[in-house]
This record gives structure tokens, C-alpha cells and sequence, in this order.
């Protein structure tokens, strides 16, 4: 799983390529009008993007997560929405990667590294998000299939998606709850329904939809790693790449708010210089710099110690908590250096600030993150 | 039939080139390099020569540094068969790139050139011309259009006042303008792929050119920065200035 330096080179010139000509001149209308981006989604399965970290053997390219990270964070620097596309399909990927049979595997990897089978993880229902184990949705097993009842809801890519890793309980009386929890993959089909498309406030363009299950009929093949009550440590094992890819989408807008702004205070005059000049604008452009070049360090660090193997849980966290911060603060940040501009509907600016947000509470929140964080500094420094 | 086409590496479009403190040329370090886009438009109809079944075989060429390699590389990507590195640290002057190209040319035999039409950097326009006459083939510059026949082929050309259409017999050279196509980009697989193809290394004593500069660099300087415009109280007075003091009416 490794990537010259010279690959990951090629690699961000033909993603910078592709933002440039295929992203960046059709993001602000496609946002706009909350469209998913078919034209964009055929590019990303040309570029490979689907099989970004799917082994080579199943079809994959096996990027690390240090390129995996830069190719989010330019990704998002552009428009947020279009990495959520490759992300959470790229985690219901990697559970079939890390725990699934070599059957399921070899059946499903390579049609999700082409992009062909797309989708997500779907985890959170209405009545809980952050704790996983109330969960709801059941699945009961008669014969050669599980019957699936529950719904599921803001579950990005479960519209325009064919499958999802979708968790369920198997055991609703085991104890402790996890012991009873599993994922299984699920197509679409007869009793998997999507009820509504969610409208949000940011984070247009993909889909993010409530679904229900009503008698849902899934082959007990699907059950990923073929053993019941292994779902949610399936689901948290693939969290450390989740909070980096999280992490890399906070760099994405935070450097992009950063960049607008730095250009735009030079353009921008009043009382005879431009903004730059004005102390409490150069007080805001040096904390913004500085908090992103922080987070993209930690990003940087956190991939780092994933690639190599070594423990990476807490130094995840911190990224991510670190990173999101900072994409909010410099979207707020860049909408007080572009005045009246910043708050327009013409530019990116807004988009940025209403997009930011979500990645405080998306991949564990950043409250939880503050709690893991400190739980484990606790755990590797007992007294 | 086999296409050499060359590929330069150069400062990326889009970065604002700054001049050196000494004057003695540009800043590239630490700087974004990519392949000249005129030459990414030569690689883009050599592959579509190759897709159409005109042509067999690629060979995409740099000249410079070890560091082309990275040039040849994205070419390769993009689906070129195979490439040549002329490594050298020498400044190459237009018409040291033409001989070198000759000696390839003599090589390689291929049955088409497509280079492009000028450098983002220098600004020459003048290498595929050079490497014409040198070898005594027809050019077909600032190409638009191709259009093949058994052993010829139609260059539609982008001139003053409109287009001409040349008919070249074969083996010939081609430089690329903006129009002929839009080239793609590598895509992720590709690029893991390209690794695989083969990539040579020669120099150019090995081609037995003399690389030598002839030309000598007396200083390069940014251009002049725009002064502050004026505002002119009425339509005469405007007149008034472009006539005498702009002088250009
Ligand atoms: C645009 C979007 C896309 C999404 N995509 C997906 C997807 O693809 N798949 C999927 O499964 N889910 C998805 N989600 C859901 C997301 O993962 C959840 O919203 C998130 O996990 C938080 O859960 P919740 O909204 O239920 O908040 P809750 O869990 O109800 O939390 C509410 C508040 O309480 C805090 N809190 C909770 N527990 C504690 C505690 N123990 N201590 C301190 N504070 C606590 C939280 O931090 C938060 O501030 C998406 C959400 C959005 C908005």
C-alpha cells in the first residue's frame, strides 16, 4: 500500500485537472439548485476515485491515507459535497476490505472500485446518532435471509447509492447491546425504501435520505464477515480513517477560505490602502493561517501513524476536532474580511460557512471527540 | 505507424512566475511544474491517432533535468507507449531541442512529429520549425484540424484572417495549437500503470549533438507594474488625451 512520492504527484496534478475543468465552473449552479452531480460522479468513476483505497488485488488503487487525505482536502477546497460521494462509499468499502469473506470481497469490491455499486454506511436513525447501540432496526433471520424492519435517516448517498453497510441488530436482548449488533450489506430492492430526501442548510448536491425498511429480504450472505455481532466494531474500526478523511475535508475549507481572503485583501481598499494594511484584518488572516498549517500538520501527523500501523486513535480525534474548528472559524472569519461579499449568494463565501458546520457533527462530534480524546490520554497515562 | 511527440516541462500555468533577485531568469524553485499545455495537446491527438487506428506506437520525449522524468511520466499516464529522456543540466536553446529531436528522429523513425506550437516559458515558437528544416520534412504548424490519408495528411492551420489547409506527405512534423483538442487528464489507475512503462535515459553526447548555449541571457526583468489610471471630466477631454498624450487615435 505505498505511493511514491512521484505517484502521489501525478495523482494531485490530475485531481487539481479534474477540479479545475470539471468542479469548480459548475459548483456554484449545481449547489445552488441542490443537484446531484451525475457529470461529475461519471469523471470521478474515470479517475478512479471510487477505488481510491480499495486494495489493488480487488481493483483498487491502495492510496495511503497521507494521499488519500490530500485528495480529500482538495476535494473540498473546491466543493465539500463531491468528497462525500467517494467518502462514506469508500467506508462501507473498507468493512468489506478489513472484515468481509474473500466470497464477498472478490463479488463486491471491484464493482465499488469502479464506481458501478455506490454507497454508504447507514448507522444513524431519528432517534439516535451518537449512540449507536439504541439502535432499532432489526433483522431477523429466517432461512437463507435476514427479514429487515427499521429506518435509517440523514444517510448520505442513499438516494443516488445502489447498497449500503447498514447496521442492525441481530440480538436486541444481548448485553452488553454491541454483542447483538451487525452489518449487512443491502441493495436496493423490494422493502428498502427511501421515504424522503433531506433538506439541509449546507452540504447540497449529495443525497442524504431517511430510508425504511419494511420486510426487507437480505441473503444471510451479506452479513459482512459472515458471523452476527460483530457490526459495531466493524463500523469503529473504520473510524480512524473516517476522522482523517473528516479531518482533510476541515483543511480542504479552511485553506479555502483562507486563500479567497488573502487575495481578496489585497483587492480590497478603504481609507486609501487595501485591507491587508488594517491590523485587525492581518490579526485575522495570521490566525487563520496558522490554525489551518496546525491542523494540516495534525492531519498529516494522524495519516502518518494509520499508514505505518501504529495507534492513531487519539491523534485522529485531535485532528479532526482541531481541523473542523478551524474550517468554522475561517469561514466565519472569511465572511467578516469580505464584508458584504461574504455574505452574498454570488461567491463562494457563504457556501463555505454554511458548509463547515457539518463536520463538527458528522464522524463523531466534536463534543464526543473532546471526550474520546480525553478518555484515552487518560487510558495511555494511568497514574 | 509510430509518433514521437515532445514533451517540455515547464513552470504550471497557474502560477504567477516571479524573476529572480540577480535578474538572471525566473524563479522554478519550489515551484509547481507541469507539462507545457501545447505539448499536453501533441500527446492528446498522438493518442487519438493511436485510438483510431492511424497510429501503433507513442513515444513521448523530454530534454532537461532528471526531473523530466516527471514530464515523460505524465505522458505515459495519459497513455503514451514508452519514453525518452535526454538528460542534461545545459539551459537547451530551440534549435539544440531540434538537433536532438533529429538525432531521435534518426532513431526511432517515426512516421510523425507533433510538438507544440511554442512554450509556455520561452515563448519561442520556433522548435518544430527548426526541426523541420533540419530534417528536410514539411511542417504543418499551429495545427487545428489533422486529417489522414494513406500517406499524407491535411493540417488545417490557424492563420490571420482565417484557416488554410495544407496537405503534408508523411513523415512530417506537426505543432499543436489550442484548438486541435482538449486533452485529457490521467487518470488514478493510469497513473499507477504508467510506472510499468519503459523509460529511457540518453544524453546528449550519446546522440552526438552539441548542446552548447549560442545565445546569452543579458537580464530578465518583471514587467513594467500598471500606474494608476486618472479620471477624465467629459468625452472631449478623453479624446483630447488618447489623441496627444496616449497617442493612439
Ligand atoms: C449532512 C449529514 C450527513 C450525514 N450522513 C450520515 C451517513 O451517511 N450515515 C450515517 O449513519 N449518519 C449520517 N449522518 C448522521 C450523523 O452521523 C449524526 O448526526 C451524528 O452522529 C450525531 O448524531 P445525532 O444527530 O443523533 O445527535 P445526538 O447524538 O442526538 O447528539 C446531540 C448533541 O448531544 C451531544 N452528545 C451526545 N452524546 C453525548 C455525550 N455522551 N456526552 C456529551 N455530549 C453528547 C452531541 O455532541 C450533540 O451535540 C449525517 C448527518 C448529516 C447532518
Amino acid at each position: 500500500m505505498t505511493v511514491s512520492n512521484d505517484d502521489e504527484a501525478l495523482i494531485l496534478a490530475s485531481i487539481d485537472r479534474f477540479l479545475e475543468r470539471d468542479v469548480a465552473p459548475h459548483a456554484h449552479a449545481l449547489e445552488a439548485s441542490d443537484t446531484y452531480p451525475r457529470d461529475i460522479v461519471e469523471q470521478m468513476k474515470e479517475l478512479g476515485l471510487f477505488g481510491a483505497t480499495i486494495d489493488p488485488e480487488y481493483g483498487g488503487l491502495g492510496l495511503s491515507a497521507v494521499t488519500y487525505a490530500k485528495i480529500v482536502e482538495r476535494v473540498s477546497a473546491v466543493w465539500m459535497s463531491v468528497s462525500g460521494i467517494f467518502n462514506s462509499h469508500l467506508i462501507m468499502a473498507a468493512a468489506v476490505q478489513r472484515f468481509g469473506s474473500e466470497a464477498q470481497k472478490r463479488h463486491y469490491l471491484p464493482r465499488f472500485a469502479r464506481g458501478e455499486l455506490r454507497g454508504g454506511i447507514a448507522l444513524t436513525e431519528p432517534d439516535c446518532g451518537t449512540d449507536l447501540q439504541a439502535i432499532r432496526t432489526r433483522a431477523v433471520r429466517d432461512g437463507d435471509a435476514y427479514v429487515v424492519n427499521g429506518s435509517k435517516t440523514w444517510i448520505s448517498n442513499s438516494i443516488e447509492g445502489q447498497i449500503l453497510a447498514v447496521l442492525v441488530k441481530t440480538d436486541p436482548q444481548a448485553q452488553p447491546p454491541r454483542r447483538g449488533m451487525s452489518l449487512l450489506l443491502i441493495e436496493k430492492g423490494p422493502g428498502f425504501e427511501v421515504s424522503r430526501k433531506l433538506e439541509k442548510i449546507g452540504y447540497k448536491g449529495i443525497d442524504s435520505g431517511e430510508l425504511t425498511f419494511d420486510d426487507c429480504r437480505v441473503p444471510v450472505d451479506n452479513l459482512i464477515g459472515e458471523e452476527e455481532g460483530r457490526g459495531l466494531n466493524q463500523i469503529l474500526a473504520g473510524l480512524e480513517l473516517g476522522r482523517i478523511n473528516v479531518a482533510a475535508r476541515g483543511v480542504g475549507i479552511a485553506r479555502a477560505c483562507l486563500d479567497e481572503s488573502v487575495a481578496y485583501a489585497q483587492v480590497r481598499k478603504t481609507f486609501g490602502k487595501p485591507i491587508c494594511e488594517h491590523q485587525s484584518i492581518q490579526i485575522k488572516l495570521a490566525e487563520m493561517a496558522t490554525r489551518l498549517e496546525a491542523s494540516r500538520l495534525l492531519t498529516e501527523a494522524a495519516a502518518r501513524a494509520y499508514d505505518e500501523g501504529r495507534r492513531c486513535d487519539m491523534e485522529a480525534g485531535m485532528a479532526k476536532l482541531f481541523a473542523t474548528e478551524t474550517a468554522i472559524h475561517n469561514s466565519i472569519e472569511a465572511m467578516r474580511i469580505h464584508g458584504a461579499y461574504g455574505y452574498s449568494k454570488e461567491f463562494n463565501i457563504e457556501r463555505y460557512y454554511r458548509d463547515a458546520p457539518l463536520l463538527a457533527i458528522g464522524e463523531g462530534t466534536n463534543e464526543m471527540q473532546r471526550i474520546i480524546i480525553a478518555r484515552q490520554l487518560v487510558e495511555r497515562n494511568p497514574a | 505507424m509510430k509518433i514521437l511527440v515532445a514533451v517540455k516541462r515547464v513552470i504550471d500555468y497557474n502560477v504567477k512566475v516571479r524573476v529572480k533577485a540577480d535578474g538572471s531568469g525566473v524563479e522554478t524553485s519550489n515551484v509547481k511544474m507541469s507539462m507545457n499545455p501545447f505539448d499536453e495537446i501533441a500527446v492528446e491527438e498522438a493518442l487519438r491517432l493511436k485510438e483510431a487506428g492511424t497510429a501503433e506506437e507513442i513515444v513521448a520525449v523530454s530534454m532537461g533535468i532528471d526531473r523530466c522524468q516527471e514530464t515523460i511520466r505524465t505522458a505515459l499516464a495519459m497513455g503514451a507507449d514508452r519514453g525518452i529522456l535526454v538528460q542534461t543540466e545545459e539551459e537547451l536553446e530551440p534549435l539544440a531541442v531540434a538537433k536532438l529531436l533529429k538525432a531521435l528522429v534518426e532513431r526511432e523513425s517515426p512516421g510523425l512529429v507533433i510538438v507544440g506550437k511554442q512554450a509556455i516559458d520561452g515563448d519561442h515558437s520556433e522548435t518544430g520549425q527548426m526541426l523541420a528544416a533540419i530534417l528536410g520534412w514539411p511542417q504543418g504548424t499551429f495545427a487545428s484540424k489533422l486529417e489522414f490519408e494513406t500517406d499524407s495528411v491535411n493540417v488545417t492551420r490557424e492563420v490571420d484572417g482565417g484557416l488554410e489547409i495544407v496537405k503534408l506527405k508523411l513523415p512530417a512534423v506537426i505543432t499543436t495549437d489550442l484548438r486541435l483538442n482538449e486533452p485529457r487528464f490521467a487518470s488514478l489507475p493510469n497513473i499507477m500503470k504508467a510506472k510499468k512503462k519503459p523509460m529511457e535515459t540518453l544524453t546528449p553526447a550519446e546522440l552526438g549533438v552539441d548542446v552548447t548555449p549560442r545565445v546569452t541571457v543579458v537580464e530578465v526583468v518583471e514587467p513594467p507594474k500598471r500606474k494608476a489610471g486618472i479620471r477624465v471630466e467629459s468625452v472631449q477631454a478623453l479624446v483630447e488625451k488618447l489623441r496627444n498624450e496616449a497617442k493612439v487615435i
